[in-house]
Order: structure tokens, then sequence, then C-alpha cells
């Protein structure tokens, strides 16, 4: 009596496997190594509209994939299977009996060889058309924004771009150079600038820096560049073309203010050069003579952008033979390390240190010392232009 | 650069034996090979690496304009040999680096001197009369594949990818950790692959090459690996048992007996 029980229990069970098997809320293939099916349930075949004779020992897993799930199968799922056994959450889609596909997740496992089995791999099947389509939506919305991100940045590079000059004029006797660095990782666009060009008795020089950052920044930082390009010729002391500016800046009722220094260099007869420049709320230029000394060139004025009258002045110096004068923005002394600001005393040494170079290597060898003072990631952007009167 | 460190180059096997480069395709890593070139250690020097881009290797070393064609990767091929001086090495190469090995030999037949191309194929986009398997449609649709599956990769697994180990717990998502890979790369490694014509490269060839060609592989079907036989001056085809692509994972005895035959 007691053996037929057990037989019973064991006959139930075993429906009850085959109920599990069969209709399990998921659909279940097993293939050998080769990928050939030897088993399938009837949730997969009510998924796919298969007839189970249609699949076992005729089909193969890559036969029900679409082309380009087959190839990521062979590239990237038959290895994985066979390194590490299992997969899973593999997103294809399987092509149903009547030509239309269905999305599905895969989750797969190789089980090796036993006494009473050759090696097999078993797969669970969950369609997951909802979840696909969602996951379809939020990868274009990820290459949608990918493109903008990209986009952005190249506007905001080319932008810059416009801002400084590919090159700086050749001055006949003056060795020139100017470098620039935008701050971070330079997906912004900044406010510095710098220009160079030539007028009426001589060469003049621009450096600014507009507050802030970003597209409003950007159309201001343009404005003063062209502004001060096409300045007055009646009354062209620097002093008088940054009133212009201001004026300007004023005109067009933007909120943003800027600093900015604009100096002119003139040659005498005897081959001397004369710098006159004028500040606007900008720090002063660094003088650095052949002998060493370190010196500040400039009057303090008023910043540009803000008020009706401004009070700036003109400062005048001759340049010898072996002089240096550096403009730099406010990147280079407030460039923020993690001892503290940059400051002019390490701008002093550096410049002092790298005087024997032309003005490129002085400007190079600048821009390098505050950037790694930075860790190679600065807090702001650094604009700077050096002359140099060759001995 | 440190090719070594860029291309996660292993060297081992016998010292002052003759090189043997193994060389990993598309979609996986030099893990592809650790069932077949261990058996070579004893008479070899063995050198296996991962292509810039995969596996292990620096992946700030990328560059899109190098690897958009398979003269990038067979640079890569090249400057692993310069490294480590290697001359007269055999190369396997499996799948698309078949034709990477057959583009680096082409250059330098006195570093590259053997090819073993493992299911290669010099086309896979049927072409009039050359059957390589494949549409150009299908080859799209293996891209929108790879976005589909690396859909969760790409947030969760580019820190990882990215040599960022400061999230340990992502360690238990990383069930397809073998084989990892930065999804933009693999997309770009996609398209140089399936869209590569190496046809006329082939006769190019002068070292000796044997094929390896699987049945029922739907990568490289078995007209391609007779193509491949007829177009390499000299070269010997070997017929496999062994079923899919990867017969160095699904048949690793009968891939190394058919290499060792040859050699």
């Amino acid at each position: 009596m007691a053996a037929r029980d057990d037989a019973q229990v064991t006959g139930e069970t075993l429906e009850i496997l085959e109920d599990l098997y069969e209709d399990a809320p998921c659909g279940y293939l097993s293939t050998r190594g080769d990928g050939m099916i030897i088993r399938v349930n009837r949730t997969m075949l009510a998924l796919t509209g298969y007839r189970r004779q249609d699949l076992v020992g005729r089909t193969r897993i890559h036969d029900l994939l679409a082309v380009g799930d087959r190839i990521l199968y062979e590239t990237h799922f038959a290895p994985l299977l066979a390194l590490q056994a299992g997969v899973k959450e593999i997103a294809v889609d399987l092509r149903c009996a009547d030509g239309s596909r269905v999305p599905v997740l895969l989750n797969a496992v190789m089980k090796e060889q036993t006494r009473t089995r050759p090696e097999e791999i078993w797969i669970g099947v969950v369609a997951a058309s909802d979840r696909r389509g969602y996951e379809r939506e939020l990868l274009q919305a990820r290459q949608r924004a990918e493109e903008s991100q990209r986009r952005a940045v190249e506007l905001a590079r080319t932008l810059q771009e416009s801002f400084i000059p590919p090159a700086l004029p050749r001055v006949p006797g003056m060795d020139v150079a100017g470098m620039y660095r935008p701050a971070g990782r330079g997906d912004e666009v900044g406010g510095d600038f710098y220009d160079m060009h030539e007028v009426v008795d001589g060469w003049a020089i621009a450096l600014g820096d507009v507050c802030g950052k970003g597209v409003q920044a950007a159309v201001v930082t343009s404005l003063a560049r062209y502004a001060v390009r096409a300045a007055p010729l009646r009354d062209s002391r620097p002093s008088a073309v940054l009133a212009n500016l201001n004026e300007v800046l004023l005109k067009e009722r933007t909120d943003r203010f800027l600093t900015a220094v604009y100096a002119q260099v003139q040659r005498d007869a005897r081959d001397r050069f004369r710098l006159t420049l004028s500040l606007g709320g900008h720090s002063p230029a660094v003088h650095l003579s052949k002998e060493g000394l370190i010196s500040m060139i400039g009057h303090p004025g008023t910043v540009l952008g803000i008020l009706e009258s401004v009070e700036l002045h003109d400062v005048t110096v001759d340049l010898a033979p072996g002089d240096v004068v550096v403009f730099s923005t406010d990147g280079v002394v407030e460039g923020r390390g993690r001892t503290g600001f940059f400051g002019e005393e390490r701008m002093g040494r550096a410049l002092s240190a790298a005087r024997d170079a032309d003005a490129a290597g002085i400007a190079g060898r600048l821009m390098d010392e505050v950037v790694a003072f930075q860790s190679g990631m600065p807090s702001d952007d650094i604009a700077i232009v050096v002359l140099k009167i060759p001995e | 650069m440190d090719i070594v460190a860029r291309n996660n180059v292993k060297v081992s096997g016998r010292r002052g034996g003759r090189p043997m480069i193994f060389s990993h395709g598309f979609g996986c890593d030099q893990s592809m090979w650790r069932y077949v070139a261990p058996a070579f250690e004893d008479e070899y020097e063995t050198v296996l690496f991962d292509y810039v881009g995969a596996g292990r290797s620096e992946l700030s070393a990328y560059s899109a304009e190098r690897y958009t064609s398979l003269d990038g990767y067979a640079q890569d091929v090249l400057d692993v040999c310069e490294e480590l001086d290697l001359t007269g090495a055999v190369f396997v190469g499996h799948s698309v680096s078949a034709m990477i090995g057959v583009l680096a030999a082409i250059r330098e037949p006195r570093r590259l001197s053997t090819l073993i191309l493992v299911a290669p194929s010099p086309r896979y986009i049927d072409d009039g009369d050359y059957v390589g398997g494949f549409s150009g449609a299908d080859i799209e649709e293996l891209v929108d594949s790879l976005d589909s599956n690396y859909l969760g990769w790409s947030s969760q697994m580019a820190p990882v990818v990215m040599g960022n180990p400061d999230r340990p717990e992502l360690g238990e998502e990383l069930t397809n950790s073998f084989c990892r890979t930065d999804p933009e790369i693999a997309k770009q490694f996609a398209r140089t692959t399936f869209l590569s014509d190496n046809r006329d490269d082939l006769g190019k060839v002068a070292v000796p090459a044997l094929i390896l060609q699987c049945s029922h592989d739907a990568l490289a079907p078995p007209q391609v690996g007779h193509y491949v036989h007829r177009a390499i001056p000299g070269s010997e085809l070997t017929l496999m048992r062994a079923t899919g692509h990867c017969p160095n994972l699904s048949a690793p005895e009968e891939t190394i007996a058919a290499i060792k035959a040859f050699l």
C-alpha cells in the first residue's frame, strides 16, 4: 500500500512539475551546445506561434533571432555563455511563425554535460514589448541629449575662438604672444577676450573679461571686441577708447559688466617703444625689466558697463630693450588651487624664471604654472598677452 | 605611451620560444583564448592583448579616427610587436582579427611570419556574386541590437569600464563582466568590422596561412572560408566539426589540434 501511495504522489508531483514547466509565466527553451532546440514549453509556443514540431530538433536558437541579434548572439552571448556559464537580461527580437517580431528578454544558463544528458543551454524568455518600447524612448532621448550636448560644446568652442585672434600680428621690432585657456573642461563659453591690431600711429592691444559665462556673456564679449576695434578716431587715447566702450555697453542695455585693459604701443624715430594704457576696472599690466625688477603699469579705473560716468586714466611708460610687459585676466592671479590663490607673488616668480624666453615661452610658462597650480582644471578662464622688446 | 598597459598585453609561455600572438575579435577580449593559449605555452612564448577600446585596454587611448578602419587595429598589433620586439611570430586571429592579422602581415611579414585565421571573413556584406552572408541593412540592425543591449550597461558599466572602481556595489550587477566594453566604441567597432572589405588584400599575403572554417557559422559561412583559401596563395583550409563562430570557446581541443597540425 505504502509503495503505491508513493507512486501516486510521484505521479501527481510529475504532473505538477510538467504543468509548472509547460505553463510557466515565461517561455522556456532548451538547446544543445550548438543552439539546436531540444525542448520548448507551451508558453514559448503561444508567444511565438510555432508548433512544437517546428522547433524541436529542427530549429536553432539563431534561426529565431533577427539578423542583428544573431550577430550579437554569436559575438557576445555565445562567448559569454562559454566563459561564465550564464547571461542575463539579453534584449533581442524573436521572429514569430507569422513573420512578426516580439521583443523579449533572455536569461540563459549553460548546463554542463552529466552522466544522463549532454551539455545543454537553458533559456528563459520573457516578453518585454512595453518595457522595450519604453527603453527605446529612453535611448532616443539619450541620443538627442548627447547630440545637443555635442553641438553646445562645438558652438561654445567656435564662439570662443572668435574672441581671440587665430594669430597675433607681426609687429616690427617687438615680440608678441597671446594665449587662452578656458575654465574647467572648456565646454562653456567664457567671457575672456583679447585682440591686437594696427592703429594709425602704432599698435593697439585690448584684453578683457566679461562678468559671467554662457550665451549672455558671449554676446557682450563679442560686442566689446568689435567696439574696441571700431573706436572713433577723433580721440584715440586709450582712456577715450574705453569710455567709448562703456557708452556702447550702456546703450545696449546689457546687464553684464566687464573689466578691460587697452594699450597702445608707438615706436619713435629712434626705434624706442612707448606704451600708453588705461585700465577699466582691470588689474594693472606687469612690467618686468631687463634687470629683473617687477613693477605694475596702470592707474585703477572704473569697471565698464555699469555707470554713465567713468573715471579712466592714461599712463605712459617707455620700454627699453629686454623689457617684458604682461597683460592677463584675473584667471591668473585669482586661480584657485588647494592652497589658496595663485597670487601675484607666484606670478612674479614664474615670470622671473621665464624672462629669458621669447614672448610665447613666457606666456606658456605662466599658463602652465597657473593650470598646474589648479591641478589641470582651472576655475576661471585665463587669457595672457605678452610683449617683449628684444635686446 | 606604454603599449603594454595600453593594450593590456600579457606574455607567458616559454621564454625565448617562438612568439605566438592571440588576437580577439569583435564583441569580446583576450579571454576568448583562455582554453586555447595555455596549450601552446610549453613551446611558444604566448602574447595576449586587448585592442584599444576592448577588455581592459586603456580607453583613453581610443580615437574614433584611428579605429575607423582595420588599419588602425593592425597598427595595434604592430605596436605590440615593436614594443616586445617580436619577429617571426605566429599570429592567431579570430573573426575580424583574422583580417587585422592579414593587414599587419602584409605590412611587416618579418614580424608576423605565419597566420592562423579562425573563422575569417574578408567582407560580410554580399556583393554581386560574392556571398558574405549579410546586407547593409542587417548591419544597421546589429547596431540597433547593440543599442538595446547596452542601454543598461552604459550608465552602470561606464564608470567601471572607465576605470573608476569607486562603486564596488556595482560588482554584483556585472554578470556580463567578461568581454565588457564601452557602448560607443562597440558600435564603432561593429561598423568598422562589418563594413570593411579586405578581399583585395588577401592576394598580398606572402606568409604561410591556415584557415579554420567551422560548420554552421552564422557569421562566416563555409563559402567565405573557401573564398579566403582560394585568394591567399598557398594557404591551407581546415574544415572543423565545431559549430558556431567561436571554436576557440566551443571546441578548444579541435582548435588546438588543427593549429598544432599546421605548425
